[in-house]
């Protein structure tokens, strides 16, 4: 053992060891993160970053975009990581959610109908996907990629049929609008008074939806039968099989949870922001660039790369419009040198 | 497998077979493209100009100079490229040699730079309108009878100043070239009456999410200057309202057309009062556009009143119909009579008289608006005043209006 020590020992020679100087840099962000929210802004600071509101708006923003991201490429990567599958017609799945959400909430004028019929609706897709379409093309992952794309194609000329080019806007109850008025002083005015950050109720009931579902989620794949199951798939699909688990059962649940989840972020996206064709498209790219970030099959990985990615993208909208969508992208490229796998990944 | 072939094999045979006869359609027809965006976030917009250039097709019953028009549509997505591909589809594939459109700024552009690759084609613009489609370097045979971005700003900037009592506006606009062309046309007479305009934010097309760049926005201001178009204007004056924004709106031409006012959702309570100007108005009283309101209401799908699409596609087309007209449909010289025939074109439209400058842009008469809401619950844009036979150079001689620069995002400026 003392053989084995001796090495890690020889390199933190500095008295401190290689965790905690990570420790001591983490603390010392932490700190950075909280005087910028908190603190009165200099002017210098000001005049660099735009303003205060601006900033901290940006951050809010993209740590809500993150959780709408995190709910959408959840089930892509469960999806991937347990069946090989790139799902490509993902994107149109969270559209048809959103679509369905518009459709319940309009006719029953309950929102929360609407999302869970978002779920529900998805989830029955879901199966009947896997059950009808990549079930008879299993192990071909070529032939399911390609499939899923048709899919894609075919669904997005129909929901276009049926519900035109029209920009849908799903109606959010009265319990959710209006704003939060937060604890973080934007600015003193002449007289005193401080100017409070007021940022949309809405907006931190999607993040706290996103928080509670990636912890259900986790829960869900680390403390029940199913999870050990489906994770135990994600390592090894032939040995899962091999020891008596009926796969296809596994695959159906995992088809529903991520398309149902596709779904409800569609509602719940379509009442933030709002709906319309192509949303199908710009979701499928955003949940593909978060899973090459945060690595294929991992939640954690899709939490840490919808972070990077809402981040980025809302930072770059702010301080470098024309040229924000590049920021995204070079993190991605930047993570596929560094780590090829993803931040969380597996490497195989 | 060997079905699947075989079947291929006769589609493919099919297809060779009725390809020439397609090509040789009898010469009691007569071939006009269609270009407009049937795709991608401005979809809608594409669609009412499709409805705009029929409701012209059908004034004229179907028929020019005794020939059966035949319409043959191509779609692209707003992007420039797109709209090259599918206007060389159009010429080179289907043979068109009339063409009407594109819609968008850029795409305008783009499909100038091809018609100079096209001599013998004749372009017509459907309602795209970047002012350097016409006004810098341009194509021979690209005729544009719908305006440009900066002249449907006529009037406000100056209404703005004076009878809002905007003193200080911040704007939000797309990041090409449309947009850059309504901010000028705003800005030019806004800050020649004394305004300021100290934040200018540029968003990428489709971008769906802007409650970050509202709050980039200065507190300080008088009202914020809105130039977005469908699915993005949407977007934006919904999170303006759900982030309690107070500032009072302006709107760009399309920010506050038929094809925004009309969609689903908590728009109303922003949008009312809104001042903007544009090629029309939907509470016009002319006779010319009560009858043009009803004819384009037949098309099927129409929106309560024509959004500027419909009508620039209208107009457009119109114009086309008139030169076909009048050298009897004939266009096998390579369209140089027709040609000649649309430069020397002056006619009424819907909207008053319609004629063309020495780069074929075209001078028309421009509608300052205000958002208000009609008897059956629609949103209507009020018509406040009409600014008559507003040129590309906005009544400016032309040499002092070149002086002003090309527009792009940080021209004008006046902090």
């Amino acid at each position: 053992m003392s053989l084995l020590d001796r090495p890690s020992q020889t390199l933190s020679s500095g008295g401190i060891t290689g965790r905690q100087a990570w420790g001591l840099v983490g603390l010392l962000a932490a700190a950075i993160v909280a005087w910028l929210v908190f603190a009165v802004w200099p002017d210098w600071l000001n005049a660099i970053l735009i303003s205060k509101k601006a900033f901290v708006s940006a951050i809010l923003n993209g740590i809500t975009l993150a959780g709408l991201y995190f709910l959408v490429a959840s089930g892509f990567t469960l999806i991937f990581g347990l069946m090989r599958n790139v799902n490509l017609a993902h994107g149109s799945l969270y559209l048809l959610g959103a679509y369905i959400g518009y459709e319940v909430t309009n006719r029953t004028g309950y929102w929360l109908l609407g999302v869970a019929a978002g779920f529900a609706v998805l989830a029955v897709v879901g199966v009947v996907m896997q059950v009808f379409v990549f079930r008879r093309l299993e192990g071909d992952d070529l032939r399911q990629t390609l499939v899923s794309i048709g899919i894609s194609i075919v669904a997005a000329d129909l929901m276009l049929a049926v519900w035109a080019g029209g920009t849908y806007q799903i109606t959010t109850p009265e319990w959710l609008d209006g704003a939060l008025t937060l604890p973080v002083i934007t600015a003193v005015r002449s007289n005193g008074a401080s100017v409070f950050l007021t940022y949309p109720l809405y907006r931190v009931v999607v993040l706290a939806a996103a928080i509670v579902i990636g912890v259900v989620l986790w829960l869900m794949l680390h403390k029940t039968r199913v999870g050990m199951m489906i994770r135990a798939g994600v390592d090894d699909r032939a040995m899962l099989q091999a020891s008596g688990v009926n796969v296809h059962a596994v695959f159906a649940i995992v088809f529903a949870v991520g398309a149902g989840l596709a779904g409800f972020a569609g509602v719940v996206g379509g009442s933030a922001l709002s709906v319309a064709p192509g949303e199908d498209v710009r979701y499928l790219l955003a949940s593909l660039v978060v899973v090459i970030v945060g690595g294929m099959g991992s939640i954690t990985g899709a939490a840490i790369g919808a972070l990077l990615i809402g981040l980025a993208e809302q930072i770059g909208l702010v301080y470098f419009p024309t040229y924000g969508i590049v920021l995204t992208f070079v993190i991605m490229v930047v993570t596929l040198a560094v780590r090829p796998q993803g931040i969380m990944g597996k490497a195989r | 497998m060997r079905m699947h072939r075989r079947t291929l094999m006769a589609l493919a045979v099919f297809t060779g077979l009725t390809a020439p006869s397609m090509a040789l359609a009898a010469d009691d027809t007569i071939k006009i493209g269609l270009l407009a965006t049937f795709e991608g976030p401005f979809t809608v917009l594409g669609e009412d100009g499709e409805r705009g250039a029929m409701t012209a097709v059908a004034e004229m019953n179907g028929t020019v100079a005794g020939k059966k028009i035949e319409i043959v549509k191509g779609s692209s997505d707003a992007s420039p490229d797109s709209a090259v591909r599918a206007a060389r589809k159009l010429v080179e594939q289907d043979g068109v040699k009339v063409l009407v459109g594109p819609l968008s700024g850029d795409e305008g552009i783009a499909v100038k730079d091809y018609a100079k690759t096209q001599p013998n084609v004749t372009f017509i613009n459907g309602t795209s309108a970047a002012q350097d489609t016409t006004l810098r370097d341009p194509a021979e045979n690209f005729f544009r009878f719908s305006t440009d971005g900066a002249q449907w700003m006529a009037g406000l900037g100056t209404y703005a100043f004076k009878d809002k009592g905007y003193k200080k506006v911040a704007t939000v606009a797309e990041d090409y070239s449309f947009p850059y062309t309504q901010v000028f046309g705003f800005m030019a007479e806004f800050c020649k009456a004394g305004g300021h305009v100290p934040s200018k934010s540029w968003v990428p097309i489709g971008n769906k999410d802007f409650s970050s760049v509202i709050a980039a926005i200065p507190e300080d201001v008088d009202a914020i200057y809105v130039a977005l178009g469908g699915a993005d204007a949407v977007n934006f004056l919904t999170q303006y309202q759900q982030g309690g924004g107070t500032a009072p709106l302006i709107g760009g031409s399309i920010t506050v057309d038929q094809t925004v006012l009309t969609s689903k959702g908590k728009l109303k309570d922003v949008l009312k009062g809104t001042p903007s100007a544009g090629p029309t108005a939907d509470t016009n009283d002319a006779p010319a556009w009560k009858a043009f309101v009803e004819a384009y209401k037949k098309q099927p799908g129409a929106f309560p009143s024509p959004s500027l699409f419909a009508h620039g596609y209208y107009v457009d087309m119109k114009a086309t119909l008139l030169g076909l007209d009048q050298v009897g449909g004939d266009v096998s010289d390579g369209g140089k009579k027709l040609r000649d025939a649309l430069s020397k074109l002056s006619f009424d439209t819907p909207t008053g008289k319609v004629s063309l400058d020495k780069n074929r842009n075209a001078i028309a008469d421009i509608f300052l608006t205000e958002v208000t809401e009609g008897s059956d619950g629609n949103l209507l844009n009020k018509l406040v005043k009409v600014v008559p036979q507003v040129n590309q150079t906005l009544g400016i001689p032309e040499d002092e209006f070149m002086k002003l620069g090309a527009v792009n995002r940080d021209n004008p400026s006046c902090p």
